[in-house]
């Protein structure tokens, strides 16, 4: 092993290509790409863009045909495969879990590959069960017995288990159903937030790849690398045709859903207190162009109601007003402050934190957003 | 001729049977013994010609041909052959015996080595596995309930030849049968047969048990 002060990623791809044999075209052309250390790459595209094959490049289940690969620090194709390997987290879509071994034993198995002690490796997998989330009921069942999602928990724990810089994923949530697959994407963003490995993560599903990447690779067939950047970028410019075809038409929304509310300034919004005048309560709907005015105290808002009824009462209620019926929180994204402002008739989304009115939310500030 | 000298003797002589408890006991033992060398043999050497077929998958066609060839002599005219040979010894009877195992235990072992899901071995060579550790620790464990299907069926199809090698004096409870046939006593007949198929009754029902106890997550999986 050579140790190689050339910079501080942790993964890095020099001039890597991959022919298969009786394979005219390469399966990965001439890739060079590099992973800073706590970062998730996720490499995405059609199916024989190369992107597994890419991964397994990494951990060398699939030989390079030529080029170098460094991981953490280490020339990986002058390093023992089975040395490497037990460095490297490995996560597969079959999650690959031994079915004659029970939970406790299947996450222990780099461990006791790498000669823990008993107590040690007790200690790591019972810290490692809590750590994604499993019962430690479950710790002496069998894979068979647990549900997909489940398995899939176990699988990420057992990559983790050696405490390897490197975590590899392909298609790790390729084969549960669409719900569970959202609170497996939430809960690595979770754990990733607390363990900060660095994760090259293979996905074909471009909004997965946008959730869960700090920087999205998109190939192209043949292992071509047509952009890199993070989400944000890339949603913002594709590089190319493909790269927008890829992307998909709704790319404005896939940038709303990048997009926290507590990022954007809010608007006050065209709110009254109660016993506002008709005339009054006209001339601050009009500063927003609407037929509505919401009716609150600062910091509250109760609910709002039209101009024409305003005047048909002679002045600004405080109660019977009409409801803000989605209140959205700072933590929810653009995307879904639109669906809320097409979803109601005043138009607007309102922002709350708690019981507290923050403000409001209109298409034009939204859509101002991803055009400025 | 045979029909009259059975006639109005009865199927079973339980005195006979009484007076013979010590040489029946003897030859049930003997059956055990021709029996477990000739599986304990020939399951040796089937791992051995199975680890060979499995790391180079070229020798697997000519095995199962030289053992497939074996597997169809007749056990009869495969004694007669030897005892020129190796003479009427427990060699001859054994290397008849354990010729017939070979091709039943190298395709359950290579069929179950086979079998093993290719994203488990994947994810284990993907975490450090070495060729070695694969195969003893992932691959055989996950094999065994085909492997243990083949012993089983190896096992009875040896029991019942055993009472064959009879002929050439190495033939357990086939001695019984040999010897009833020749002297129209059909109590020798039926012990010998009876003792025979009880055996292999009761190891098959010891290797269901042993698979039972080796392989807990196949259960464990059906309560689910």
């Amino acid at each position: 092993m050579t140790e190689i002060p050339i910079n501080d990623a942790m993964i890095r791809l020099e001039h890597v290509s991959k022919t298969f044999p009786g394979s005219g075209t390469p399966a990965v052309g001439d890739l060079s790409l590099e992973v800073p250390e706590g970062e998730i790459l996720v490499l995405v595209g059609p199916s024989g863009c190369g992107k597994t094959t890419t991964l397994k490049m990494i951990n060398r289940i699939i030989e390079p045909s030529s080029g170098v690969i460094w991981v953490a620090g280490v020339n990986a194709i002058e390093t023992q495969p089975h040395e490497l390997r037990r460095q490297i987290g490995y996560v597969i879509q079959q999650t690959g879990l031994f079915p004659h071994r029970t939970i406790a034993q299947n996450i222990g198995t780099v461990p006791r590959l790498l000669g823990w002690d008993r107590p040690r490796i007790a200690a790591r997998v019972e810290e490692l069960i809590d750590l994604v989330g499993l019962d430690a009921d479950m710790a002496n069942r069998y894979p068979g017995e647990l549900s997909g999602g489940q398995q899939q928990r176990v699988g990420v724990a057992r990559a983790l288990a050696a405490d390897p810089p490197v975590l590899l994923m392909d298609e790790p949530f390729g084969a549960v159903d669409p719900i569970v697959r959202m609170r497996l994407q939430a809960e690595l963003l979770d754990l990733q937030a607390r363990v900060r490995k660095t994760i090259v993560f293979v996905t074909h599903d471009i909004d997965e790849a946008i959730q869960l990447g700090d920087r999205v690779a998109i190939l192209n067939v043949g292992g071509v690398l047509e952009q890199i950047g993070s989400p944000e970028d890339i949603l913002r410019e594709p590089a190319n045709d493909f790269v927008a075809e890829f992307l998909g038409t709704d790319r404005g929304l896939k940038r709303l859903s990048l997009i926290k509310i507590h990022t954007v300034d809010l608007d006050p919004g065209p709110v009254v207190v109660p016993g506002t005048s008709p005339q009054e309560a006209r001339s601050v709907a009009a500063r927003y162009d609407v037929d509505w005015v919401g009716v609150g105290t600062p910091g509250t808002l109760a609910g709002w109601l039209y101009l024409t009824e305003v005047e048909h009462l002679g002045q600004v209620p405080e109660h019977d007003l009409r409801p803000f019926i989605s209140r959205l929180t700072t933590s929810a994204t653009l995307k879904e402050a639109l669906d809320a402002i097409v979803s109601t008739r005043a138009k607007v989304a309102a922002v709350f934190d708690g019981d507290r009115y923050l403000g409001m939310l209109t298409a034009e500030r939204i859509s101002a957003e991803i055009t400025q | 001729m045979i029909l009259a000298q059975l006639e109005g003797q009865p199927l079973v002589r339980w005195d006979w049977v009484a007076d013979h408890l010590d040489d029946i006991w003897a030859a049930t033992k003997e059956h055990l013994v021709l029996t477990g060398i000739a599986l304990g043999v020939g399951l040796i050497l089937s791992v051995a010609l199975s680890l060979l077929a499995i790391r180079y998958r070229k020798t697997y066609t000519p095995i199962t041909w030289i053992t497939g060839i074996l597997y169809t002599i007749p056990s009869l005219a495969l004694f007669s052959i030897l005892v020129p040979i190796t003479g009427l010894s427990v060699l001859t009877a054994e290397i008849g015996l354990v010729g017939y195992t070979l091709l039943i235990l190298i395709r359950n072992i290579v069929a179950g080595i086979d079998g093993v899901d290719p994203a488990i071995k994947e994810a284990a060579i993907g975490m450090g596995y070495t060729r070695l550790r694969l195969l003893i620790q992932i691959e055989v464990p996950l094999a065994l309930p085909v492997i243990i299907a083949g012993i089983r069926i190896a096992s009875v199809t040896t029991i019942g030849l055993v009472t064959v090698a009879a002929l050439i004096g190495k033939g357990g409870l086939g001695f019984f049968i040999l010897q009833g046939l020749r002297r129209f006593f059909t109590t020798e007949i039926v012990v010998g047969a009876v003792m025979s198929v009880a055996l292999a009754v009761a190891i098959d029902l010891l290797l269901v048990l042993a698979q039972h106890a080796l392989t807990p997550w196949v259960r464990a999986k059906a309560t689910v």
